[in-house]
């Protein structure tokens, strides 16, 4: 096999091709951490940030984007293209039941919750193939139990569910509608009613 | 949002049929056998698409906010009365279609007429603020929370998904298909061989193979050593550090040259030393 010399690194450009080269073959979203590896220099995280900026928006206008996830950077198809995609493969991906996706909605915005607490909230016995379906799907997981009687199970989130998502932090969710002014205005009406 | 269609699309089928729309003579529909004459004018739900319907709610909670949200009316003020009895008539529709009710959907329905009878009584004031406490209070919270997750799951679909709205992108490179091969420098090749023969040394065994001796070169030796007619002793004509086997070999040979009478052999007496010499008529020294 042919062992290429390692080339001296001198512009801006150099550095972003070796990242760009082990971004584009990695299988894992790479974090800075990884990525600083690639290079003997010291770089500090700022340096780094600059140049995957700029690595994204050399890729602005391709089929194809720099994303940065929960657990590090990776590129990924545009989403306006995945249309196109989908006529080379068999079946479509299913989508989620309503159930699937409220479930999964109490779970990420009230985390950690109890099946209890989803329960409660949705007015409706919780079926175990709703949670094993998003288990399956490696989006949610046991993270402990709650201190009271029966010690039920309480759920989160995984760090896969963000970065499927392309967030990278919960922070990022889309904002809950403001129910929480909402329910002010009925303590204050409530005499009146 | 898949329910707000849904939800115009059932409003649509409650109030199409307008009682002076029915005119005399024409279709008529007909309900559990009945020509129906008069048509409801709020929560009219066509008894075959109850059940497609029922399964479009994901409880309760869902339906009471479908109804609420129907009537235009606020949730901060629900008309306890009016609600429960559309709550009621839903859950006897779907009782009488001997649809299999959820618990969830009776426990509602006790709730509702909970609520309503205690709207009845006069309230005791609560201990801090003095005032009395709205009876829906805890519906009202339930209703709005759930709402609240309702609009989120919605949203959270709404966010594009890893393999549901796009892909994530890997290159292909043949270090992935074809397993690394590790590299050999000459420098290996050579340690490698040398390893080799040294090991070939130690392992080395005891062969045995076959000597090629000939009777006819022997001969040859013993005439050669005989040149000059002198008598040279028996013994000088062997060479023992040979081995055995040459031994034998070289006596076949003395045997064979004095048969050929090219050599004599002279003893004076017994075990004196014995003496050969060239034959007189040896042709090759004649």
């Amino acid at each position: 096999m042919q062992s290429w010399p390692m080339q001296t690194l001198y512009t801006p450009e150099d550095y972003k091709r070796v990242l760009e080269a082990a971004l584009l073959s990695a299988a894992e979203p790479l974090p800075l951490a990884e990525l600083k590896r690639l290079f003997d220099d010291n770089f500090d995280d700022d340096t780094l940030r600059s140049l995957l900026a700029d690595l994204r928006s050399d890729w602005a206008q391709r089929g194809v984007e720099l994303a940065q996830l929960a657990s590090g950077w990776r590129f990924q198809t545009r989403p306006e293209y995945q249309p196109y995609l989908d006529r080379l493969k068999n079946e479509k991906a299913p989508k989620y039941s309503r159930a699937v996706m409220e479930t999964l909605a109490i779970i990420a915005y009230r985390q950690p919750v109890t099946r209890g607490d989803i329960e409660e909230i949705r007015g409706v016995a919780v079926s175990p193939n709703i949670l094993k379906t998003l288990e399956a799907r490696d989006w949610i997981d046991a993270v402990g139990h709650r201190d009271a009687p029966g010690r039920p199970v309480l759920y989160a989130t995984t760090r896969k569910f963000l970065d499927d998502l392309g967030l990278r932090s919960l922070a990022e969710l889309p904002p809950l509608s403001d129910v929480e002014k909402i329910l002010e205005n009925v303590d204050a009406a409530a005499p009146q009613g | 949002m898949t329910l707000e269609l849904q939800s115009e699309s059932d409003l649509e089928l409650a109030e199409k049929p307008e009682p002076n729309s029915v005119a005399p003579g024409l279709h008529r529909p007909k309900v559990y056998g009945e020509p129906l004459l008069e048509l409801p004018r709020d929560l009219y739900i066509p008894p075959d698409a109850l059940e497609v319907i029922l399964e479009s709610f994901e409880g309760p909670l869902d339906l009471l906010l479908y109804l609420i949200r129907k009537a235009n009316i606020s949730v901060l003020d629900i008309p306890m009365a009016a609600l429960t009895s559309q709550y009621l008539e839903y859950v006897e529709a779907m009782h009488r279609r001997n649809l299999e009710l959820a618990a969830e959907y009776l426990l509602m329905a006790s709730m509702l007429i909970e609520i309503k009878s205690r709207m009845l009584l006069p309230r005791p004031p609560k201990p801090d603020s003095g005032e009395p406490e709205d009876p829906r209070a805890e519906l009202v919270r339930r209703l709005l929370e759930y709402e609240q997750m309702k609009a989120a799951a919605a949203k959270l679909d709404a966010v594009p998904q890893a393999e549901r709205d796009y892909e994530w992108v890997t290159v292909w490179i043949a270090d992935k298909v074809a397993e690394r091969q590790p590299e050999v420098t000459l420098q290996d090749l050579q340690s490698a061989w040398m390893a080799l023969l040294k090991q070939a040394r130690i392992m080395q065994h005891h062969k045995i193979k076959r000597e090629e001796l000939s009777v006819r070169e022997h001969m040859s030796q013993i005439l050669r050593r005989l040149q000059g007619g002198a008598f040279v002793s028996f013994d000088r004509l062997f060479i023992v550090e040979a081995g055995i086997s040459n031994l034998v070999v070289s006596f076949l040979a003395l045997l064979e040259l004095v048969r050929e009478k090219m050599i004599e052999i002279s003893q004076s007496e017994a075990l004196a030393p014995i003496y050969a010499k060239l034959a007189d008529a040896n042709p090759l020294h004649a």
